[in-house]
């Protein structure tokens, strides 16, 4: 486990955001795997080798039934005695759109790992959008919370959503109590001037405008917007307007933090 | 032991499904719905107690935060209905596909029950209100269920058990009596089977079998008729046409010897692009990328199952196109896709509709939802595409799916050899698209057979994403030696092709099938979705069935190739398809058939002059096939793959209409793509001459705007046209074929691939409405450096606007002329020679970073194109008609506003740059037209100096955005 920070990016049937979250990892330095489910299941790859586990973006087992559940099940079921040693070891887990909805499905996040003991409980979801369809566009996200991911990214930051079940939902006021007052919240959807906003500045209407969330501990997050879609600097959706500042976007410092922190904690 | 599950929302959460389908209602004109709730319901049978359905609602089915749920074993009940709730069930018809029950086995089976048989899945809706039982059956037809695919469910009658398949038949060949039937018999056989062949092909198959002594099989007949089918043949474009017009008062008549070789090809050959590395020959065309690799392109149209159930009829088009891509060479990654559509205008009057037909606001949100599932689910970015609307469309839309792909420059070519296996990969086979196929309509009972038909399948796109995962290592790992789809004629027709060369032995029964019962036939030409077929050498097949089962995707040995150049079919021992591969491919009569064109006159246009031309402007904003098409493309994930540099809606606030998409699908790389089409079935109504040729203008212009380069530009034709067996029709499909040429040699622009699609006709009794004569062009153009590409925004205030190309009195087929109810006869013509040097002296500006922004004139002209760049970038525009370089005797404003001539930019340059770039527009006709303001004022000064348009750019994108904010 020397030398390299070791990236898994997880895949299985409907994974589609994983080439280019590989790419983000790899831009920064880190040496990135996608690995099917199958080889974990199987014992072929160990989840434990890695530093990083990355959920990305797509439609897992057709998000049948909702979201996110059957990988959800998978990864609950199956590799749940891996994933709290990851966890508690203070690796890394990142899940992005369909990532995000698994890892809340899962009761990985926003995580209580102290009351169950290593069992995982859901205590949160995410539902189809306010306004009943899948919708592409990008939106401002206001900045909060302490975890290693998010460190030192600009207060407001422009990300991509692209999803039917994006609407956040906490299963009740002593769930977002303990989001709020834990500093569990990543990511707010508002205007561009940081201020809250309705439809489609909140583009699924979640509640208190959560777009991402993390664990107590910071080290696992979820997020319904797409950082590694703002990776370079020329995906920004109008930066044919703007002045350029060096090759890189909004999202890319996201993906650096991850290596820097494994970097420092492991290497 | 049959349970039944329902779930539903809790009490307070929000429930977006219903109010969808409220808004609906109240759309149909209906208001006494206060409210609609949906209740998910699941049918699960197998040996399951009590307890485990507990847990598979617990930790499965139901989402602990918002839902609750409910179960019991399944037994007759009255569903609860009173004057005030109406409650209706909807379930998918057997034998539809319908991933949900697959996905949900597995699902229960990962939680440790696996006992578990079957899932039924149906949706039922509590409509809260007052409804009369004629309005409640309305809401069923027209919004809850599409009978072909989904039926009511009966509650107080269920199913005694779910309707899995019918006993397996017992073998038995079946042949036709062919040798001795007169020409009378042979139409009839032709009929019954559903063979579309006509008498001169029916009589070259009889003699065929004549010489071997014996009748064919049904099968055989089945799979010659598929091989010769219009679809897969194009007999059409390949056959001999008669061909007459009037010149001059003159009837000429002139012999066309292969209409696609003699037009299209010729003009391939002819412009000799080095950079053409595969073309018309494989499943897409394919160019060179960059130094180590190739993209390639094919545009499909999937038309009359769209018309049928356009959700699942665009479902299966956009997978069908994205197998022809997987399918190319050795296999290419798709990497967009661009989906145009035509429809009748969605307002149409429900009591117009010809009987039998869908309305067009339903058929378009059904084929949006279509391609939305399956483009977004198997992660291939829709960055670009059109939608035009005319009421001809009304029995027959069309629906065009492409998509890209890019792949290795070492796998392009397919090279199956003597002794390869033949392998299937992906989904099982099932009844799918047996045409031929009765569904009854409706009245399904217990008994039912599972059917379907081609028209009404439903895509499993997560299937295919699995199959393209697993084939590219496959691909580079050199596992197979070719590959191709199977899309129209399944196995029947990608075998045969696969084949040809070689001869090929298939053993049916080896096919894995999705339920029992079926007979040879069927298997061999079922159209079932997301299979593919491989050439694989013996030592390697081990090693392909190893790979996909690692990542659980079927895969099968059903046969070889065998170097005796027959089509051999056996099933469980016996043979029941015997064909030699040259009779089956170049067997089939030559036809001829007889086209003519004669122009049509349309009423000269007589317009009293205005002097305020401000509402004809806002209302030319607002026409269908202008307007803002942002609704549909928030539905696509146009962003998916990382690689989207100019997108499908730009400008300050991301709502902006973009000309090209661009694309650099190299992660890390510069090098990208631009993709754009050309569409215009009103210029196609005065001429389908030079309908073709503005469609290609305007593909390449767009690719032009966006920073692309004429030299490095292919396109796609794709003709859709009615009946060709009636001389008018045809007639205007060879003028259409002979603009291509022209205009395509003219640019230097080579075609790569196409596609035909005859017969769009809606029968109604005594009439038939075709659609009007549609050439689609799609180009693709690389592009060296996307960060040096442009949008079509303003950037800022002060800078200057040259209106380049000049501008004719071409209102005819014109959006203006439109919203007089007009078409008028004066076509836009192309002069590519000026087009040439337009293109050429732009691209060099932008180069040389000169353009700030651009964009074509196309659909509303000049007008449109100044207001989209206004109110797109946030900016006033202050601009001068007596400055726009005018050729017309005309003198009128409304004709330099609105006139579509091609080969025309607005362009925004900075002040400094004026010199330079106006050297650079030498020789070329252009106006420096006025300039970007800072203050939201749109003002246009007519030519004689009288202020003509002046607007609030804020009103003028409302203009654009209402029409279909939906």
């Amino acid at each position: 486990m020397s030398g390299k920070v070791k990236v898994i990016v997880l895949r299985t049937a409907g994974t589609n955001c994983d080439a280019e979250t590989a790419f983000a990892f790899g831009s920064c330095g880190a040496q990135v795997d996608c690995v099917h489910i199958n080889k974990l299941f199987h014992g072929r790859v160990r989840l434990m080798d890695y530093h990083i586990l990355a959920i990305p973006g797509g439609f897992t087992y057709g998000d049948d039934i909702e979201s996110g559940r059957i990988l959800a099940n998978e990864l609950r079921i199956r590799l749940g005695t891996y994933l709290c040693r990851f966890i508690s070891d203070q690796r890394l887990i990142i899940g992005i759109c369909n990532g995000f909805q698994v890892l809340v499905k899962a009761g990985i996040l926003p995580g209580n790992l102290k009351e169950k003991d290593g069992g995982f409980s859901q205590t949160a979801t995410l539902i189809n959008n306010d306004s009943g369809k899948f919708e592409d566009r990008w939106c401002y996200l206001k900045v909060s919370g302490k975890s290693v991911w998010t460190q030192g990214l600009d207060d407001i930051v422009y990300y991509p959503v692209a999803h039917a079940e994006g609407k956040f939902v906490p299963r009740d006021e002593e769930v977002l109590h303990r989001l709020n007052a834990d500093g569990q919240v990543a990511f707010r959807y508002c205007d561009e001037q940081g201020k809250t906003t309705g439809y489609p500045g909140n583009p699924n209407g979640s509640i208190e405008n959560i777009a991402g969330i993390t664990d107590p501990t910071g080290n696992v997050l979820g997020l319904m917007p797409h950082p590694e879609r703002h990776f370079l600097f020329i995906q920004h959706p109008y930066w044919t307007r703007l002045a350029r500042s060096g090759q890189y976007g909004q999202g890319a410092k996201i993906f650096e933090n991850g290596i820097d922190y494994i970097k420092r904690k492991f290497l | 032991m049959i349970w039944r599950i329902e779930i539903k929302h809790k009490e307070g959460v929000f429930d977006s499904l219903g109010e969808g389908i409220q808004k609906s209602i109240i759309d149909l004109g209906m208001t006494g719905i206060s409210k609609v709730d949906v209740t998910h319901v699941y049918t699960l049978e197998g040996k399951l107690t009590a307890e485990d359905v507990q847990v598979i609602c617990r930790d499965l089915l139901v989402d602990p935060i918002t839902q609750e749920y409910y179960f019991a074993p399944l037994k007759p009940f009255r569903p609860e209905s009173s004057k005030k709730v109406h409650t209706i069930e909807i379930a998918h018809n057997p034998g539809v596909m319908d991933p949900v029950e697959e996905s949900t086995i597995k699902g229960i089976k990962d939680l440790g029950v696996d006992r578990i048989q079957s899932v039924r899945t149906a949706k039922k809706y509590l409509l809260h209100g007052k409804l009369t039982k004629k309005d409640l059956e309305t809401i069923t037809n027209k919004i809850l269920a599409n009978k072909l695919i989904q039926h009511v469910v009966d509650n107080e009658k269920p199913e005694k058990s779910l309707p899995v398949s019918n006993a397996a038949a017992s073998f038995q060949l079946v042949h036709v009596d062919l040798m001795d039937a007169d020409d009378q018999k042979l139409m009839a056989l032709s009929a019954d089977g559903q063979l579309f062949l006509n008498l001169d092909e029916m009589r070259a198959i009889q003699s065929y079998f004549q010489k071997r002594g014996r009748n064919p099989t049904d099968c055989e007949l089945e799979t010659i008729a598929q091989t010769w089918s219009e679809h897969c043949y194009h007999k059409t474009f390949r056959g001999n046409i008669r061909y007459s017009y009037s010149d001059n008062g003159t009837i000429k008549t002139k012999m066309v010897r292969n209409l696609l070789k003699s037009t299209i090809v010729k003009a391939t050959e002819e412009i000799g692009k080095d950079w053409c590395v595969s073309v018309f020959h494989d499943n897409a065309g394919v160019i060179e990328f960059d130094k180590d690799w190739d993209v390639c392109f094919k545009v499909e149209t999937h038309n009359h199952p769209s018309a049928l159930e356009p959700f699942g009829g665009a479902n299966t088009g956009i997978g069908g196109v994205i197998r022809d891509i997987l399918g190319t060479g050795l296999g290419a990654k798709p990497i967009c896709s661009t989906d145009i559509f035509c429809f009748a205008p969605p307002d149409t009057d429900f009591q117009k509709l010809p009987p039998g037909t869908l309305h067009p606001k339903r058929i378009m949100k059904g084929v949006v939802s279509g391609v939305r599932d399956y483009g977004n689910k198997m992660g291939i970015p829709t960055v670009n595409g059109a939608i035009i609307f005319d009421e001809r469309f009304v029995g027959n839309p069309l629906v065009y799916c492409g998509t890209i792909g890019i792949m290795p420059k070492n796998k392009v070519r397919k090279n199956p050899k003597k002794g390869d296996r033949i392998v299937v990969v992906g989904g099982k086979t099932g009844r799918d698209g047996i045409h031929g196929a009765t569904f009854s309509s409706g009245e399904l009972t217990a008994e039912s057979e599972v059917v379907s038909s081609g028209a009404v399948q439903i895509g499993d796109p997560v299937q295919e994403k699995k199959v393209l995962d697993v084939l590219m290592q496959a691909r580079d790992r050199d596992l197979y030696t070719a590959i191709t789809d199977c899309g129209a004629g399944g196995l029947s027709s990608a075998v045969g092709e696969m084949g040809q060369k070689w001869g090929a032995q298939v053993n049916l029964e080896k096919v894995p099938l999705k339920y029992e019962g079926l007979k040879y036939d069927e298997i061999w030409i079922s159209e079932s979705q997301e299979r593919m077929v491989l050439a694989v050498h013996p030592k390697k097949s081990q090693a392909l069935l190893d790979l996909f089962a690692e990542e659980n995707v079927e895969a099968t040995v059903i046969g070889e190739f065998t170097g005796n150049k027959r089509l051999e079919l056996y099933f469980d021992g016996h043979q029941v398809c015997d064909l030699g591969m040259e009779f089956l491919h170049e067997g089939n009569p030559k036809i001829t058939k007889k086209a003519h064109w004669a122009s049509p006159k349309f009423k000269n246009p007589r317009i009293p002059l205005q002097v305020d031309l401000n509402d004809k402007l806002l209302e030319v904003l607002s026409h269908y096939n202008v307007c803002s098409k942002e609704w549909v493309i928030r539905q696509y994930d146009h962003e998916v793959q990382g690689a989207s540099i100019i997108k499908p809606l730009v400008g300050a606030r991301c709502d902006g209409p973009s000309d090209a998409s661009v694309i650099a699908p190299r992660l890390g790389s510069k090098k990208g793509l631009a993709v754009s089409n050309g569409i215009n079935i009103r210029f196609g109504m005065i001429d389908p001459f030079w309908m073709a040729a503005s469609c290609i203008d305007e593909a390449v212009r767009q690719i032009i705007a966006v920073g692309g380069n004429i030299n490095r530009i292919a396109i796609l034709d794709n003709f859709c046209w009615g009946n060709p067996d009636k001389p008018d029709r045809l007639g205007g499909l060879v003028r259409a074929a002979q603009g291509c040429y022209k205009t395509a040699v003219g640019y230097r622009t080579p075609f790569i691939s196409g596609k035909d699609s005859l017969y769009n006709e809606y029968k109604q009794a005594d009439r038939s409405i075709a659609v009007p004569g549609t050439i689609l062009i799609s180009a693709i153009g690389i592009v060296d450096d996307v960060t040096k590409s442009v949008t079509m925004d303003f950037k800022k205030g002060g800078n200057l606007i040259y209106c380049v190309g000049k501008t004719y009195d071409e209102l005819g087929g014109s959006i203006y002329f439109d919203t007089y109810g007009l078409v008028g006869n004066t076509v836009p013509r192309v002069n590519t020679k000026q087009g040439m040097k337009i293109f050429k002296a732009l691209s060099s500006a932008v180069k040389k970073g000169m353009v700030q922004s651009m964009h074509d004139c196309s659909e509303g002209g000049l007008g449109v194109a100044l207001a989209e760049m206004a109110f797109s970038g946030g900016f006033g525009v202050t601009a001068r008609l007596d400055k726009v370089s005018y050729q017309g005797a005309a003198h009128r404003d409304d004709a330099v506003l609105f006139s579509e001539s091609n080969s025309r930019f607005i362009v925004e340059v900075k002040p400094k740059d004026k010199r330079t770039f106006e050297q650079l527009l030498k020789g070329i006709p252009f106006g420096h037209i006025g300039q970007v303001e800072d203050s939201p004022e749109f003002i246009v000064y007519g030519l004689k100096q009288q202020v003509c348009v002046n607007a609030h750019i804020k009103d003028l994108k409302e203009a654009w955005q209402k029409t279909l904010r939906w």
